[in-house]
């Protein structure tokens, strides 16, 4: 890029490079286009909440120890890839994977579970078509769940890159980039366990 | 440059009068009742301020041209200005005064076409709003009178002096009612109902339709709106009640299947709300097509032919389907947005 | 969908076989010649794959040069249909098709791509910058824009085009009132492109952010800098709200959502809020740019500084926070509560209160001025008074109460073409204008390109101005025929006529560029007009050197270009270069682009294994650009030294 490449060695490796620096200013506002998408996402939601025809409503569904389950699943997920951020800190390239690792094992867990849960419904014969609500309800759950599973493919790639090239600062700002994507998903799935599951069991 | 630049400013100052005195009143600004005649005189008043905006802003523009356009002496210029305090509060204060002026009456007007409009005699004042019930099908109108207890298609009469209150449905997309010489329109959606106050003082036939884009009908879907003398009202809604055929269930549904209305008009004896209550139900017009064999074809088919099962066909028309819409049990759902909440 | 064979290409109508036939012969046309001419590996590497912010800026401009052509063209068809009572030029469905690709195609695809191209060459300029902060990214806007430009495009001969009106409000953008492929269409080409807008948003904010010259704080930057700035905060918030709306429309034609249908309980009403959440910051997204362009060219040809700047920043930061708070006005007729109505009425009314300050602040950019009466100047003074008369009916059209009558007639037609003509369309061809020194190196030919201007503006006013009667006449928009009875037909006649003047004008545009390129003479300096104030005109020569600045400028004030010839300074020449950064074009965007317009074009006629394939295809690219660890090139000292020693000799 036509940026300066004067690498300033006394910031975090990742925002060493001017490259880093945009390309986490740059992240940070895709993260605000982000909160746009999830905040038209829940605002559909409710406005369709109490639209559920024929079919049942949330609280006939949802079982709290399964969200519980997935809820404590995320978060863990979200602690272990900060730790994985405080490695690369520390200029340890063997921690940051390790810990990565177990985060995307934990994320993997939370996709297992969540797919379980949606399989869990069709059987029960609630499915994108069973009402505006149960629509909504897919979409905004398969929306956050995909961008779950993007992310664990891509910090797989990340972690390969890392493994090959070690800590530099292209590769320590890709890293910092993905556990921004992470936490973000990580406080989207606190507004759906809230604002979904929690509403729709009072409800 | 600047000769050529002049006169096309006038041109086009002096043009906006002239095409009003030129034609004749437009259909709106020519109000045949109160509602329509609150909104006209809501549009002359901000025609006035805007030719007074317009105006300001084209003699300032050519003045300006004028004067400091590129000549040999330009002792004029003085490239250090660029800002004045003064000025700049003057013309941010003046267009807040503006809007406020204007915010004023149009507040008011909003509310008060909320409302049926005030009676003017004494005997008008007694009666209730005429209630209609409106239902837009692709691509003709369906008029409801529930306590005359008759429906029709493409027309309706309507009693002068005396306000009409249209409760506005649709069997499928989203329509407008619009009749432009009693007063503005309104939306009406399937599965929620919406209400517009509309009155005629000047007895005559009005041009009414449906202003909300809805498919390839929609062009057609217009009708004629009697206002009459309250007796000749009368007189009419008996004639309809004494000859008018009863409405059955398989002529209404048939009626649902998109299409303009060939016979052009139609009344009934009966309506269709024994059956359904389009703003409460908002499947209802996808089952009829079934039943009837209706399918949905791709504009582009070549073969774009319907096969419609007659009445005999369909064992569901042998039985009775009656509904009762009038148990509030059913209450319908607002439309999950507050600013959209339908008006009982 | 049970789509026959024979139905897949649409066959019967001879305006459509026509085109059908044009286009084929075009593109064995441009495939000959670039073969012929052995051009395949310039366009390649000098084009497609550029991540060069100049080139894409011409090749988004050339690209929306093309739609406007479209566009009007289906804008001619609408007029020439109504021209007369009864007509029979277009059926309603056709007709139908015409309007709603006229609206998708002069919005979406005309009018952003051209900001968005004047943007990409001009702006990195301005701020003194050798490129955006993401070029891989700049170039993939323009592709994923591209792709879904051609996709949108093909629908008129393949499977037919939409004909929901470009709102596509439901039900009737259904299934069961649209059914065909036209509607698919008009979802996923709608996506596609919004995808790459999204991302040119967040590559120009944080361009502007980050990468501006050394002395250049915010409140230095050129007005059209800031109004960029400004829009691209817009689009990172308004279009993602556009990505989900067509996301769950698609879903609900596709995979069987029930969200906005008559069955399941759906909610109508929720894509017509989602629709205008976007659609009014939309109309702010194509208005603000070319108010910045506008400024520009006032203050340059007025030879003053803008009046009142931090006056014109404050209002288009109001404007854009009030583009969000609006949204209702465009269905005050939908049964909303008086309080709604009345809260939306006075926020829309309370919009032309910045936009009032901004008009009065042009004018006396003006005043005490030296006037030059450029063909760009002259654009920009027409704004003027067409955008007061677009704006003061806007505001009438505020007020909710009196919209009743006004809304859905050619009234409202009337208005916003008044704005978004005399604003938009007028600032792209001022714009073009007056930066096409700096993109092709000569002017366009000023005699003739004032003849396009007048021919176009009273065309214009022809075509329009009459419109606000029919509308006031009860004349509904989106009608394909009236009656005599109805009384309209002396005033469309009227429209017509302008409506073929601005063809006309349109047409005499295109000769200018063609003659120009043969006759014009080449521009000697960076300066072209001599009258330049911004950074743009800062350059070593006319075209600018593809790292844009040998030595990047130093700002201390507003105007910096105007200043540095006030104190006579040169800062690109004699001194000491150092080599440049720069990077390397991308293959990647033009492949994944086109497997994602594939993939969608399958997805078009229900074909999911394409769509899952293609799919795939585009992960693939993305973990190939993961793996990509190039780091672009240095340009050496010597070739710097040899650039600048040639510039405009």
């Amino acid at each position: 890029m036509a940026h300066d490449h004067n690498v300033n060695p006394n910031a975090p490796l990742e925002y060493q490079s001017e490259t880093g620096r945009l390309n986490i200013t740059g992240f940070w506002t895709f993260l605000g286009a982000e909160i746009a998408l999830f905040s038209t996402l829940f605002a559909s939601y409710f406005a369709l909440q109490a639209r559920v025809g024929d079919g049942p409503t949330s609280n006939e569904m949802f079982e709290a120890g399964l969200v519980m389950i997935m809820t404590m699943l995320l978060l863990t997920s979200s602690f272990t890839c900060g730790i994985a951020i405080h490695e690369m800190r520390a200029n340890n390239k063997k921690g940051v994977i390790i810990w990565m690792i177990i985060t995307l094992i934990l994320g993997a867990g939370f996709i297992g579970y969540e797919l379980y849960e949606f399989v869990h419904y069709v059987h029960e014969g609630v499915t994108l078509s069973t009402s505006a609500h149960w629509s909504m309800f897919f979409i905004l759950l398969g929306t956050h769940g995909l961008h779950v599973s993007i992310g664990i493919g891509w910090i797989i790639l990340l972690l390969i890159q890392l493994a090959r090239r070690g800590l530099t600062p292209k590769t320590a700002s890709k890293v910092f980039i993905s556990s921004l994507y992470w936490h973000f998903l990580d406080v989207v799935w606190i507004f759906i366990f809230t604002c979904v599951y929690l509403m729709g069991m009072v409800n | 440059m600047l000769k050529k630049l002049k006169p096309l400013s006038l041109l086009l100052f002096l043009a906006l009068p002239l095409m009003l005195a030129g034609c004749s009143t437009p259909e709106v600004l020519d109000p045949k009742g109160p509602v329509a005649s609150q909104q006209s005189d809501l549009i002359i008043l901000s025609i006035i301020f805007m030719l007074t905006i317009v105006a300001v802003v084209f003699v300032l523009l050519t003045i300006i041209l004028v004067k400091y356009r590129e000549r040999k002496d330009h002792d004029k210029y003085s490239p250090e200005l660029h800002g004045s305090m003064l000025l700049e509060t003057i013309w941010t204060i003046i267009p807040i005064i503006i809007v406020v002026i204007l915010a004023i009456p149009t507040v008011r007007t909003i509310y008060n076409l909320e409302e049926a409009p005030e009676a003017k005699t004494a005997e008008a004042a007694n009666e209730d709003p005429l209630v209609i019930e409106a239902t837009s099908i692709n691509w003709k109108w369906v008029f409801t009178y529930p306590e005359e207890d008759i429906e029709t298609v493409n027309y309706l009469h309507i009693p002068i002096h005396r306000p009409v209150e249209f409760k506005l449905t649709s069997a499928d997309n989203m329509a407008a009612l619009w009749i432009p010489s009693l007063g503005g329109q309104k939306y009406a959606m399937s599965g929620m109902q919406t209400t517009l106050f509309l009155q005629a003082d000047e007895a005559g036939e009005y041009n009414g339709r449906n202003a909300n884009f809805t498919g390839e009908g929609f062009n057609e879907q217009r009708f004629v709106v009697y206002a009459e003398e309250e007796e000749d009202y009368g007189q009419w809604v008996e004639e309809v009640q004494d000859s008018a055929p009863e409405l059955t269930q398989y002529e209404y549904d048939e009626l649902l299947i998109p299409g303009v209305y060939e016979e052009g008009t139609a009344e009934f004896n009966g309506t269709h709300l024994q059956w359904i209550d389009h703003s409460k139900d908002a499947e209802y017009t996808l089952e009829a097509w079934e039943r009837l064999g209706y399918e949905p074809k791709n504009p582009h088919a070549k073969d774009k032919s319907q096969n419609i099962l007659p009445e005999d066909e369909i064992p569901y028309y042998q039985q009775d389907n009656t509904v009762d819409y009038s148990d509030e049990n059913m209450d319908h759902e607002n439309m999950g947005n507050e600013e959209h909440a339908s008006h009982e | 969908m049970d789509l026959k064979w024979n139905e897949f290409i649409i066959t019967g109508d001879p305006l459509i076989l026509g085109a059908q036939i044009s286009i084929l012969l075009g593109s064995i046309a441009v495939v000959a010649a670039l073969t012929y001419f052995k051009k395949w590996t310039w366009l390649w590497k000098e084009w497609l794959t550029s991540v060069d912010h100049k080139k894409l800026g011409i090749m988004y401009i050339l690209s929306a040069l093309l739609m406007l052509f479209r566009g009007g063209i289906d804008g001619l068809m609408i007029r020439t249909q109504l021209a007369k009572p009864g007509m029979e030029f277009l059926d309603p469905q056709h007709y139908n098709e015409v309007f709603s690709t006229h609206g998708v195609i002069m919005i979406l695809f005309m009018a952003m791509p051209f900001l968005i191209g004047l943007i990409n060459y001009i702006v990195p300029l301005q701020i003194g910058a050798r490129d955006v902060a993401f070029p891989y990214l700049n170039n993939l806007s323009f592709w994923t824009f591209f792709v879904g430009m051609a996709l949108f495009n093909i629908s008129f001969i393949i499977g037919g085009s939409p004909d929901a009106g470009w709102t596509a409000y439901t039900p009737l953008a259904t299934n069961e009132f649209s059914p065909g492929p036209g509607q698919n269409y008009y979802l996923l080409a709608i996506q596609i492109a919004g995808i790459g807008t999204l991302m040119t948003g967040i590559n120009f904010f944080v361009t502007i952010l980050k990468m501006r010259t050394k002395g250049m704080t915010l409140m230095k930057m050129s007005m059209f800098t800031w109004t960029t700035l400004i829009t691209m905060l817009i689009i990172i918030f308004a279009f993602p709200v556009l990505t989900v709306a067509l996301a769950l429309q698609t879903f609900d034609r596709l995979f069987g959502s029930v969200i906005f249908t008559l069955q399941g309980d759906g909610n109508p009403m929720l894509w017509v809020n989602l629709f205008w959440v976007w659609g009014h910051p939309e109309v702010y997204i194509v208005i603000l740019p070319a108010f910045g362009i506008f400024s520009e060219i006032i203050s340059t040809f007025a030879r003053k500084q803008l009046f009142a700047y931090k006056a014109m920043v404050v209002s288009i930061v109001t404007i854009s926070v009030l583009s969000f708070l609006v949204w209702v006005h465009h269905f005050f007729t939908m049964g909303n509560s008086a309080e709604a109505n009345s809260f939306f009425s006075i926020t829309t009314m309370a919009i032309s209160i910045p936009t009032g300050v901004k008009i009065f602040n042009w004018l006396f950019t003006m005043y005490r001025g030296r006037i030059s009466f450029t063909t760009p100047m002259l654009w920009a003074l027409a704004f003027i008074p067409n955008f007061v008369i677009g704006g003061v009916t806007g505001v009438m059209l505020a007020m909710a109460a009196a919209d009743y009558q006004y809304h859905n007639t050619y009234f409202l037609v009337s208005h916003f073409h008044y704005v978004l003509i005399s604003g938009t369309v007028f600032a792209c061809f001022a714009g073009l204008i007056y930066w096409y020194p700096k993109m092709f190196g000569h002017k366009l030919n000023e005699k003739i390109g004032k003849w396009a201007f007048w021919i176009f503006i009273i065309g214009f006013n022809v075509c329009f101005f009459p419109q606000y009667f029919l509308g006031l006449d009860g004349m509904p928009r989106r009608i394909s025929t009236y009656t005599e009875a109805d009384g309209w037909t002396g005033l469309n006649f009227i429209s017509t006529i302008g409506a073929f003047m601005m063809g006309l004008a349109f047409l005499i545009f295109v000769v200018n560029i063609v003659y120009s390129w043969r006759f014009s003479p080449r521009e000697k300096t960076g300066d072209a007009w001599g009258l330049g104030r911004n950074l743009e005109w800062a350059t070593s020569s006319s075209i600018p050197p593809h790292y844009n600045f040998a030595v990047l400028p130093e700002v201390t004030g507003l105007d910096p270009y105007w200043d540095m010839k006030e104190k006579g300074l040169d800062q690109q020449k004699n001194v000491d270069y150092k080599p440049i950064h720069m990077p390397n074009n991308a293959a990647t965007p033009i492949i994944m682009s086109v497997i994602m317009g594939a993939a969608a074009f399958g997805l078009v006629f229900h074909w999911y294994w394409i769509g899952i394939v293609g799919g795939i295809g585009i992960f693939i690219t993305m973990i190939a650009r993961s793996f990509d660890y190039n780091d672009g090139y240095y340009v050496s000292v010597e070739e710097i030294k040899e650039t600048e020693a040639k510039a405009n000799k």
